[in-house]
This record gives structure tokens, sequence and C-alpha cells, in this order.
């Protein structure tokens, strides 16, 4: 985005116009910066280069296992983008005084999170987006058939890693190593869950700890929607156990949200 | 009516109670500054009337709202310079501001802001390129950009060097003659002199002195006066300098004497200060 991109808004109607204009701001500071542009983005686009080369044979579930790949690689990007992303810039911003200073401002708070969880959403939609056209030029895998209920399973699991990532923000006391430690979160998570590739060879202890973690049940909505063209409805136990992490998430967000500086 | 107006403010964290009954008034168009130690109750003051925290008592008035449930054209009103915050290191100078006055219904121009806190020469440049001073004038720039009739500035020199500190002395007194209310922190006596009309001194959350510095000079400390007799130096400390004056000369001139080395000297601020926050520790 250019530097023109941010411009003092016309009047307008006041939630709207602000929300548009944060919305923006938002977009503007996560390309601004290359770490997040990196790490955040474009991470698991060279997670899906780099693993579809290695899987090539196999079937899971009866459907070859790039497919799979594919799709725990998107379940990967959601938490990556939507836990761990959201996670680190708001401790970020929490401990750099930013979160504090916007409050003596006239935007009203439930406008920036919504706008921050948007900018967020956006980021995630579209990573998700790259890897489905990219698997599907580059490695043959097929573009997603039940188009809305993916979106539907998408923005489910988006919410509640959204809703994770803010309690596990809010838990973190210090902006030096939070990405460590959200990391140290995120990867294993991915792992056990199957979101570098098929879990169903681990060892039963690392299955059993892979059974309790969110993604587990957000790639299993995602395999059915993905690799089988089922409605996201089809999978009630997936969406009670994610839909239950979320709300535990959201509840601890609500509870312990802070604007101030935690670490001085 | 007054910008602020505070009475019986208390408040505590835990055991420790920072501001134990403060009351001021301070007039539109006034600097005011709070001047004290680390710890004094100065930054919780001005966070509650901020809006920041909520106070355990007392009423609090700020240009008409209370800041614990303000209308909505409060914020509007008011700009804050917090003692310590950064930006968003990766935008520059004016995308900074041109995010902040969106916020606002009827923001100042950009470029203006930007020339009266003197960052012209690096609108383009990056937050995270700054120099201390060049970030701190930035945290006066978004502060202004609302057009806010009412500013806090929390220690807004602290960490500079005496050139930056000058120029952010300037700047201030530009915000005087805009027009606007200014509530200042600090714990540098020479500032409060420079900037304020009036100061409040906080000891330990509570206000020991209040006044212009010039009132806080002459109702303070006594009068001193040194002068040498038979070559050693005497001291008298009054309160009534004219009749001590009076009863020394005239009894140097029945005696056909000069006084040597004849001092008549007030307090300075820094001294009224001094005093006023070290008679704790004395006691």
């Amino acid at each position: 985005m250019s530097a023109e991109a941010i411009r003092v808004p016309a009047r307008g109607r006041p939630v709207r116009r602000l929300f548009v204009h944060q919305l923006r701001a938002e977009q503007l500071v996560f390309w601004r910066s290359r770490e997040a542009a990196f790490f955040i983005f474009l991470f698991p686009v060279l997670l899906l280069v780099l693993l579809l080369s290695l899987y090539h044979g196999g079937k899971y579930q009866g459907e070859p296992v790039r497919w799979e790949v594919l799709a725990g690689l998107v379940g990967y990007g959601c938490a990556n983008t939507t836990f761990a992303g959201l996670a680190i810039q708001l401790v970020l911003r929490r401990e750099s005084g930013i979160l504090k200073r916007l409050r003596s401002t006239p935007l009203p708070p439930a406008t920036y999170i919504v706008a921050l969880l948007t900018s967020t959403l956006f980021v995630f939609g579209l990573q998700a987006v790259v890897l489905f056209l990219l698997g599907h030029a580059l490695y043959g895998t097929p573009l997603p058939s039940a188009v809305g209920s993916l979106v539907v399973t998408l923005l489910i699991g988006a919410a509640a890693f959204a809703a994770l990532g803010t309690a596990v923000a809010m838990a973190i006391r210090s902006a030096e190593g939070s990405s460590a430690v959200v990391n140290f979160v995120v990867l294993p998570m991915a792992f056990l869950s199957g979101g570098f590739g098929p879990n169903n060879g681990y060892p039963a202890v690392l299955r059993a700890i892979g059974d309790v973690l969110p993604l587990t049940y957000f790639l299993k909505l995602v395999n059915a929607v993905y690799l089988h063209g089922h409605g996201f409805w089809t999978q009630p136990e997936a969406l009670a156990v994610l839909g239950a992490w979320g709300v535990a998430g959201l509840v601890l967000a609500i509870r312990n949200f802070s604007w101030e500086p935690r670490g001085r | 009516m007054p910008a602020i107006e505070v009475s019986g403010l208390r408040k505590a964290y835990g055991n420790l109670e920072a501001v134990r009954g403060v009351d001021f008034m301070i007039e539109e168009g006034e600097v005011f500054g709070l001047l004290g130690p680390n710890g004094a109750g100065k930054t919780t003051t001005v966070e509650i009337l901020e809006g920041y925290r909520r106070r355990d008592a007392g009423d609090v008035r700020v240009l008409g709202h209370d800041p614990q449930r303000p209308g909505p054209d409060f914020r509007q009103r008011i700009g804050v310079v917090l003692q310590q915050s950064d930006l968003w290191p990766n935008l520059t100078v004016r995308e900074t501001h041109a995010i902040f006055a969106g916020y606002y219904e009827a923001p100042r121009n950009v470029d203006a802001v930007i020339a009266l806190v003197g960052l012209a020469e690096k609108q383009d440049a990056r937050v995270k390129t700054l120099s201390g001073g060049q970030k701190r004038r930035l945290d006066l720039g978004i502060a202004l950009i609302g057009d806010p009739d009412l500013v806090f500035l929390d220690e807004p020199t602290t960490g500079f060097d005496p050139q930056a500190r000058r120029a952010a002395w300037e700047m201030i007194r530009s915000l005087r003659s805009l027009g606007k209310t200014v509530l200042l922190t600090t714990h540098y006596l020479d500032e409060a002199e420079q900037l304020a009309d009036r100061v409040a001194v906080l000891r330990e959350g509570q206000i020991v002195r209040i006044g212009t510095p010039a009132e806080l000079t002459t109702t303070d400390l006594q009068t001193e006066i040194r002068y040498r007799e038979n070559g050693e130096e005497v001291l008298v400390r009054t309160d009534e300098p004219t009749r001590v004056l009076a009863e020394l000369t005239s009894a140097a001139v029945a005696r056909g004497e000069e006084i040597e080395g004849l001092q008549v000297r007030r307090p300075s601020l820094e001294e009224v200060y001094l005093a006023l926050t070290a008679e704790e520790s004395a006691e």
C-alpha cells in the first residue's frame, strides 16, 4: 500500500467512517512491517511449496495426501495469522503504549477492535486464496467445491483463534519474547493436529494430545468441506469443540483485556 | 467556566495512597504546572483527569465532563501526551498524523501541525528512525491534530538534551498563544517556572503549595540577609526583612561604618521546591 492510501477521510456516518479509516490504517501498519508480512502471511505459503514437493503419492481419507497437506496448511495459516499474529501484534501495541494512546482519542474501543479483527481476517482470507490457487497451479490440488461451506468454516475458525489469540495476548506480560512464546504454542499445535501433513502415523501419545487441541477440530471441518465437499454442519462434534475453545478464549479475553502496558 | 475543577480527589492502589485529597482549578487558557518528585501522584492525578483511571473519592470536572463518564465530545476536545508511549514504528510521520486526524470531527490541517511541531523535514521519515526528541514532537503533533481545547503533557521533556528542551518549551509557549489550556506535569523546576502561569507542588499525594511561580517564591521561605561582621559571615533569615535591614543599617550608620558584604536575596523557586518536598524527610 502506498503512502497515499491513508488520507484524512471525508465526513460521513461517524462509526462507519471510523471503521473504514481504521481498517485502512491497520492494513497499512500490517503490510508495512516486513516481519509481519513475512512470518504471518508468507511463511505458510513457503511451507506449502516445501511440503507439497515432499508429499507426492499416498492417500488420506481416500483422497490424495497432497489435498490433506493443503487443507492442513490452510488450518496452520489460520492459527498463524489470527491466533499467533494477532496475539503478537496486540502485545506489542499494548506494551508500546499504542493501545493506551488510542484510548484517549474519539475512536470507540469497539470500532478499533472490530477493525483490527477485520484486518486480520482479511489477511488470512487473502492467504487462504493464495494457498488454494498456488496448490492448484503448482501441484494440481483441486479448487474447493463447497465454497459457501468453506467460507463459513474459515470464518468460524478465524473467530475462535482470534478469541484465543486475544486471551493469550492478555496473559503475556511483556513484549520481549512474546513471539517466541506464541510460536512455542502454534508450531507444536500445528504439528500435532496434522497441520503439516497427516498425523495418523504419529505415536498414540502425540495423537492423544492432538485430540484436545482446537486446530485438530478445525482441520476436521476443513477436511470434510475441502476433501469431501461436505457441508460444515455435517461435523457437529468438531463445531462444538472448536466453539467451546472459542468461547473460552472470548471469556478470558474480555475478562483480562487491558489497554495499558503491563510490563513496566 | 474553568477548564478543570478538582476537589477532594483521592486514589489508592492497594495500600498505597497515591493521591490524598487534592483540590485545584484551572482556568481556560491557563498553563498549569503540576510539580513534584517521582511518586508524588502527578501522573495518577493527570490520568484520572484524562479518563484513564477511576477515582476513589472527590469531584472532578474536565471541560464540564466527568472523565469517568465522559460525553461524546470529551475526547474530541482533549489532546494527550503520555509519559511513555510509542507509535507504529514503520509508518511515516505524515501517515501517523493522518491516521490520528481521522479520529476527529474537525481536525487541524496535517501539514500545518507537522510544521508547528517542527517535523516538516521529517514528514516522510519512518517513526523508528526519529530521535528521542523528534518522537516527543510527534507525540505532541498527534495530541494537537484534533485541535483540542485542553492539552495534557505528562513530563514532556524528560530525557531531552538542553537544546531539545528549549525547542519543546517554545512549542508549549505557542500552545498558550493558540489559546489552549495546558496541564503540564514535570519534575523540572525551571520548566515549571518558564512555562506555567500557576504551579501546584505535589508531595506524597497532596498539594503542599499552589500559586504563580512569583507567589511561591515570595510567600514561602524567609528572606536571607548576609553580611560580614569582624570577618565572620552572618546569615539572618527573616519574615520581616524591612525591619531587620533598617535596624542593621541604622546601627551601622550610627557607628559611621559600612556593613561588609551586605546581600539581600529572595529564595529561588528551586529552593522553595526543595524545602517543600524535603520537609517530610527532615521531620
